[in-house]
């Protein structure tokens, strides 16, 4: 209806455009966790997750052992492979920490000690660095790089390096080569994907146990409610008692107390009955938690189904547990497994009430705690291993919500609008 | 016991104590107590239909008074005593609390959060509820935007660390910066500024819930009023201000407090972002900082944020009143 003024096609670009806009940067941050999950570890602290794609260039240092070196004139000439054994692809090589792409392989990367002219006209020594071809002749450039003209013709070879993709290299010196020569060479590594992070948080950092817990706490914090809420919402929507209204009142009252407040007063009285800080503790405070919400969504949808046939089910004899049972139960599946995906949701995610509730040790840590209590603080800088413990603790609610999105959005519209 | 098995058990006698529950006092209620027999017929029956919704209402009674109702007398009482309980110290705990910087600083945060996250969320649930209304891949979109309200707010927090990073090789921010030439920054550590980044966090989760909604409130309203305006000359953008606005302002106004009262609760977000260094604690991160340590401040900070949601709390239990 909008566009019936004949803005159509230029306005709904833009729409279409901003649209897009929003999205890409609503779905960037978690894009980047789940590739940074999958990655090699290494590979996270060379590139950005945005390059994963691209193959990973790094600079290593080589030290080759100077055995079997021969002497070739007035030179000493060591030939090996940087790699020793191993196996790479190099792209580039140099001979200092400052440069160590320096030339590209196939080619020859040498230091020369040539004479130039100083601008007050007195003649020096200065070394100059060239990369040429490796089957060619090298080509003196006319000056120096400060601008000193170079005499030609005074160039004595000192140091140079050749290194072939496969890691074959030539190193020759001008004077004994004694102690294992400084060799930089740059590698490509090819993308490396796969589910190493993931073994590491599952087996030997405690993730999987954390599951579990947070599987344990999340359950029966989600069943045990929705049974309660069913019974107390149908007496509000269904039954008539003095005092409904004052009920109805305060459960939407008790829609917005701060959980705070429970904590300190809840906690103690936990400890003096003897539950203490355990599993049971948190499902009974959970349930209670969760209940406000249960009764309002459950009582609004309730309220709304055909009075006509729960009326006609009380002419025909049917008690008020029977109606609730047998009519009113099954009709309001909907709102039923709205809240269930709410609860699950809520429980799944809590941290406040789990570091409460539950004792604080490895045995008793769901996941939220244990990433937000342990490994952020062992594991800090450890961004692979970060991301996907962060994506265990969230790759079943993300199912959750795509597979139920339907009533998770019924459950929202019934909660607040009118 | 593992508690998983513990669980399992949980559930079996949880469900099934409910259901015996419900069961056994129906039927307690009208073979017994107000058997409907004899002279006495018709009065018992009306005497068990008085006492039928209570037996209903028993156990969700039970559970929001013990969790909810009685902890905020309980929470108040407490913060009236010291730090181990034995000793009553009136206000003092409220004295102290707000003659220290750490307090006042967590309460103006607060308050920069219950401004720009409520209004920055709902604007952009507006313009996406908006923008996607008409498009053909409208539901891809609201749907991926909507994601983030599954995830933990500690997933969340982690998922913009990274986000956030120095290093440009992990934080695209910093990679951005890095690609023009800038010196990395750590967001987390800009005074006042901040605040914003960690609320980013609680906003990008938040915009779906005010999409979804608001989507659906643009969707109820009456298409006439829609096409009296076009006939009438109106161009998209008078539409959409001085048509549309105005007939869904109260669904506007309910997911603007419902964020509002969320974000008074969310303590995760700081907790994992920054530990409430920097400058950046608010209420319920302060508050946990002495729990376990310190009931009484503990509970008089919880307090003053009970006291902080009270005023909307009252006008929600009226027009909840009104609708009855």
């Amino acid at each position: 209806m909008d566009n019936i003024a004949g803005h159509k096609s230029s306005l709904s670009l833009v729409t279409n455009i901003a649209v897009l806009l929003l999205v890409v940067i609503w779905l960037i941050p978690t894009v980047g966790l789940l590739v940074s999950s999958f990655r090699d570890r290494e590979q996270i602290s060379e590139t950005g997750w945005w390059a994963a794609m691209f193959p990973v260039e790094s600079a290593e240092r080589m030290r080759p052992e100077p055995e079997s070196v021969r002497q070739d004139g007035d030179y000493y000439v060591l030939e090996g492979n940087v790699f020793e054994g191993g196996s790479g692809s190099v792209s580039d090589f140099g001979l200092t920490g400052r440069d160590p792409g320096a030339a590209e392989v196939g080619q020859t990367f040498a230091w020369f000690e040539v004479e130039v002219t100083e601008e007050d006209g007195e003649i020096d020594d200065e070394r100059i660095e060239i990369a040429y071809p490796a089957d060619g002749e090298p080509e003196f450039p006319e000056a120096t790089e400060d601008g000193l003209p170079i005499m030609p013709g005074s160039a004595v070879l000192q140091r140079s390096l050749t290194v072939a993709k496969n890691g074959d290299f030539t190193y020759v010196n001008d004077g004994e080569i004694s102690r294992a020569p400084s060799l930089y060479v740059v590698t490509k590594q090819p993308p490396d994907f796969g589910w190493q992070n993931y073994r590491q948080i599952l087996t030997s950092d405690g993730m999987d146990r954390a599951f579990i817990n947070t599987l344990t706490v999340t359950v029966p914090a989600t069943v045990i409610p929705i049974l309660i809420a069913a019974f107390a919402a149908y007496a509000l929507a269904w039954m008539d008692f003095p005092g409904r209204g004052w009920l109805v009142a305060a459960v939407v009252g008790l829609l917005v107390v701060p959980l705070q407040l429970a904590l300190v007063p809840m906690l103690t009285l936990h400890n003096q009955i003897g539950i203490g800080q355990s599993f049971l503790g948190i499902w009974l405070a959970h349930t209670g938690f969760g209940l406000p919400l249960a009764v309002y969504l459950l009582r609004n949808y309730m309220i709304g189904l055909p009075r006509d046939i729960i009326e006609s089910a009380k002419v025909d004899g049917a008690t008020d547990f029977q109606v609730f049972t047998k009519i009113v139960l099954p009709l309001s599946f909907p709102a039923l497994a709205s809240f269930a995906i709410f609860q699950f949701l809520w429980t799944w995610n809590d941290l406040l009430v789990a570091k409460v509730f539950l004792p604080s040790n490895s045995e008793s840590w769901v996941m939220t705690v244990k990433i937000a209590d342990d490994l952020l603080g062992s594991r800090g800088g450890d961004w692979g291993i970060l991301a996907a413990a962060a994506f265990v603790s969230i790759a079943v609610p993300l199912v959750v919500f795509f597979a139920m999105q339907k009533y998770l959005v019924r459950g929202l519209l019934a909660g607040s609008v009118k | 016991m593992s508690p998983i098995l513990q669980g399992i058990l949980t559930i079996i006698i949880g469900v099934g104590g409910c259901v015996g529950y419900f069961y056994l006092s129906n039927i307690i209620l009208d073979r017994f107590v107000f058997p409907p027999r004899d002279d006495d017929q018709g009065r018992n029956i009306a005497r068990a239909t008085a006492v039928r919704p209570w037996l209903f209402l028993m156990p969700a009674i039970l559970a929001l008074g013990l969790y909810l109702v009685y902890p905020v007398l309980g929470s108040f009482l407490r913060s009236l005593y010291n730090r181990s309980g034995n000793e009553f110290v009136g206000l003092g705990n409220y004295i102290q609390m707000f003659s220290e910087h750490g307090f006042r600083v967590a309460l103006f945060n607060n308050f920069l959060w219950v401004l720009f996250v409520p209004a920055a969320a709902t604007f952009f649930g507006l313009l996406v509820a908006q923008l996607t209304d008409r498009l053909r891949w409208g539901s891809i979109a609201k749907s991926l935007i909507f994601m983030p309200m599954a995830i933990s707010f500690v997933g969340a927090s982690l998922i913009w660390k990274f986000v956030y990073a120095v290093d440009p090789d992990i934080g695209i921010i910093n990679a951005v910066r890095d690609f023009f030439g800038l010196a990395a920054v750590d967001p987390l550590q800009i005074p006042f500024w901040n605040n914003f980044f960690v609320m980013i966090i609680m906003v990008w989760m938040q915009t779906g819930f005010a999409m979804v909604i608001l989507s659906a409130a643009l969707r109820g309203i009456p298409e006439e009023t829609i096409e009296a305006a076009i006939l009438d000359g109106a161009n998209p953008f008078q539409i959409f201000f001085r048509i549309k606005i105005p007939q869904i302002a109260g669904t506007i106004a309910v997911v603007w407090t419902t964020i509002t009262f969320l974000t008074l609760k969310v303590f995760d977000i700081v907790y994992t972002m920054t530990g409430g260094n920097f400058d950046t604690e608010i209420l319920p991160s302060y508050m946990m900082n002495y729990m376990f340590r310190d009931d009484g401040r503990a509970t008089a900070v919880a307090f003053v944020i009970m006291l902080i949601v009270t005023p909307v709390m009252i006008y929600n239990i009226r027009q909840a009143r009104k609708e009855l």
